[in-house]
């Protein structure tokens, strides 16, 4: 009895050493975002000041802005990054005009037990290797022998090709789970109260999409589309593949890395900086609360 | 207050790892442009190290893992006791890459990475009284501008080959004998070209240029003046208008060849094997670009007698009938043509035909000074090739 309340408090390590737990607990992975990540995100960075030996490719540390200024000077390299993001606001486009209708139907439309299922449906291509999908593209967008190709010719149409057009068809494929579900869970999550109010103050269904569904999924859609933009800008693989001769940003760095890293470090951070602008955008709309 | 915190810790962490991004990786430049050194091995080549690591072309290096058929990799280890260990690599910058990382200490360099290698100083000259077997290489692969500077010998031929012209016959018809139908809008291929994807295909417009603009003087596709090299890219994107895709893949050629979507485009012996009827090759009237692979040890390797011996090895006719029948290209032993298993393989790839060579141009690394020796111009080097290959492709 005497010596029981001379024992120290009960309970663990981590509840006598607060600190310590604390450090435990982040060490790792801070660790991993400040060496692995910011790390390299700042290896990067700072290589796209040096420059190469122009004989034998190997780097030398001599500060120059020259990568940088050759980026932003050089046409073809411009038409490159304006393409770029052409092709990834189109794929986030279409992708939100496929998207939103399923969502919807997902989350509202469909009876509740049908709903694991269509989420599996529209998971399952995730499942698939992102090779084996695009190339599945290339055989389908094959200008002589693919199948697009032979479902227009009836109609008198050429089928898309290898190109820009094929690029953003077969990104859109590739992403569009990553749109579908931000939006589905954005419509799930919109109570039924509100759609009574609308009904009954008496706005008829497109009104209450418009004031009332739209404002609400908003930031959902915003949500998605940093998936569907930001991967679409660093891709690089589909670009090779179903590109014929187009090229996207990161074909650019793949080309250079090897013959001259600083230029591609430089070019390579472009992407970094659209994204980030991008998300300053979005920060506005409130849909980092959304991811 | 707590975003401010976190503002100031990611800030402390982004400074401490550019320090350290700063301190480590990257190599320093070796002197462009000064004359390669290093000591030759006086020889004579002792017993093994015990250990080789090999960087290699694919095909080039087999240990009977790719096919239980294709190893002289396994024989060379028992016979020496250097135990091989292969990396391989993809293209030539690739490859100089990793030799300037260090750790491997033979190369099979094609033209186009070897002076980079031998004035970067990674590789080291060859004593060839140590290489039994270079005495049977064709002489015309050796004391080329590709692996010999200044008179020095800094590796042993492997094996070469043309890049050729392909068709499809139903397009183009049965008589198709120039580059031209890759290069003029008139083309019936125009919209199926496909050229190789990479600067040293610019040579490949020299070449044409050799022979439709003799004005522009070019001798040799690899040296060329601002203004024959401004004439090349001219042509290339003229080009650009004709083509459906680049290729480096050469899967990807495969299919879009025998799929029909390529119609014109630049080739190899190898894959020409795989094509249908309907495919014509040939080596173009104008001449053509091609490789011509040499064996190269690396300047500060520990293992050195081993390297010799896998040099002379690769070198011998046994091996490198093998060797050359595997990857399919010319030997460069010329006593290998009697050991192939198709008895054919020589003349195929026109090994012992001096003429077939002569209008073929290896692929080599342009540097600053012409390599046609001329002294009154300054040449485009390998550098600008490359960034020039960027935005024509961009």
């Amino acid at each position: 009895m005497t010596t029981a309340a001379a024992t120290a408090p009960t309970g663990g390590f981590g509840y006598r050493h607060p600190r310590a737990k604390l450090v435990g607990l982040l060490g790792a992975p801070m660790a991993w975002l400040v060496v692995v990540y910011l790390g390299s995100l700042a290896a990067l960075f700072l290589t796209a000041f040096w420059t190469v030996d122009g004989f034998t490719g190997a780097v030398v540390r001599t500060f120059t802005l020259n990568n940088f200024i050759d980026v932003f000077t050089t046409p073809a390299y411009l038409q490159v990054m304006v393409r770029t993001i052409g092709i990834a606001i189109s794929v986030t486009l279409l992708c939100l005009i496929l998207a939103v209708p399923v969502a919807y139907f997902m989350a509202r439309v469909a009876p509740h037990r049908w709903q694991p299922l269509l989420i599996a449906m529209i998971l399952t291509p995730l499942w698939a290797s992102y090779l084996v999908k695009v190339y599945a593209w290339r055989a389908m967008l094959n200008p002589e022998s693919g199948v697009i190709a032979w479902f227009l010719q009836p109609l008198g149409l050429g089928g898309p090709g290898f190109g820009a057009v094929g690029i953003i068809i077969t990104l859109t494929y590739l992403w569009l789970p990553y749109m579908v579900l931000p939006v589905y869970a954005g419509f799930s999550r919109l109570p039924n109260s509100m759609l009574d109010a609308s009904a009954d103050l008496g706005a008829r269904s497109w009104r209450t999409f418009r004031s009332v569904i739209v404002p609400m999924i908003f930031p959902s859609i915003v949500a998605g589309s940093i998936f569907t933009f930001s991967l679409s800008l660093g891709d690089y693989i589909t670009a090779q593949i179903v590109g014929g001769k187009t090229q996207m940003l990161g074909n650019v760095v793949q080309q250079n890395y090897v013959t001259n890293l600083p230029f591609a470090a430089a070019f390579a951070t472009i992407p970094v900086i659209i994204v980030l602008i991008y998300l300053a955008a979005v920060r506005r709309s409130g849909a980092l609360e959304n991811l | 207050m707590q975003r401010s915190r976190l503002l100031t810790l990611a800030v402390a962490t982004s400074a401490a790892a550019m320090v350290l991004a700063a301190c480590g990786g990257g190599s320093d430049g070796g002197d462009a442009g000064a004359a390669p050194g290093g000591e030759v091995f006086a020889g004579p080549v002792g017993d093994g190290e015990g250990a080789l690591s090999v960087l290699a072309w694919p095909g080039y290096a087999e240990d009977g893992s790719t096919d239980p058929a294709a190893d002289w990799v396994t024989p060379f280890e028992e016979a020496t006791g250097c135990q091989v260990d292969v990396k391989v690599f993809g293209t030539s910058d690739e490859a100089v890459k990793l030799m300037q990382g260090g750790g491997y200490d033979v190369v099979s360099a094609s033209g186009d990475a070897s002076l980079r290698l031998i004035y970067g100083e990674n590789v080291q000259p060859i004593n060839m009284d140590l290489v039994p077997n270079y005495a049977d290489i064709f002489p015309d692969l050796k004391d080329r501008t590709h692996n010999t500077v200044n008179g020095v010998n800094y590796g042993v031929p492997h094996g070469r080959g043309a890049n050729l012209l392909v068709w499809n016959k139903d397009i183009a018809g049965e008589d198709v004998d120039s580059w031209s139908i890759m290069f003029e809008g008139d083309s019936p291929t125009a919209g199926g070209v496909g050229p190789y994807d990479s600067p040293i295909y610019i040579a490949d417009a020299a070449v044409y240029l050799m022979a439709t603009q003799p004005d522009l003087g070019i001798t040799d596709p690899y040296a060329l003046d601002q203004e024959q090299f401004d004439a090349a890219i001219e042509v290339l994107k003229k080009q650009k208008g004709l083509v459906s895709e680049y290729w480096s893949d050469y899967n990807k050629q495969i299919e879009a060849i025998t799929a029909g979507t390529m119609t014109g485009a630049t080739s190899w012996q190898v894959l020409v094997n795989y094509y249908p009827e309907n495919i014509g090759s040939t080596k173009a009237k104008e001449g053509a670009t091609g490789w011509s692979d040499t064996w190269m040890i690396a300047k500060d390797t520990p293992n050195l007698n081993c390297a010799y011996k896998w040099l002379d090895w690769m070198a011998s006719p046994e091996t490198n009938a093998t060797a050359a029948e595997w990857f399919g290209e010319a030997p460069a032993n010329s006593k290998a043509c009697e050991l192939t298993a198709d008895p054919e393989h020589c003349a195929n790839y026109h090994a012992n035909d001096p003429a077939y060579w002569e209008d073929v141009y290896y692929w080599n690394t342009p540097t600053e000074a012409c390599l046609d020796g001329r002294t009154d111009v300054k040449c485009v080097p390998y550098a600008e090739w490359s960034k020039a290959w960027s935005e024509l492709r961009s």
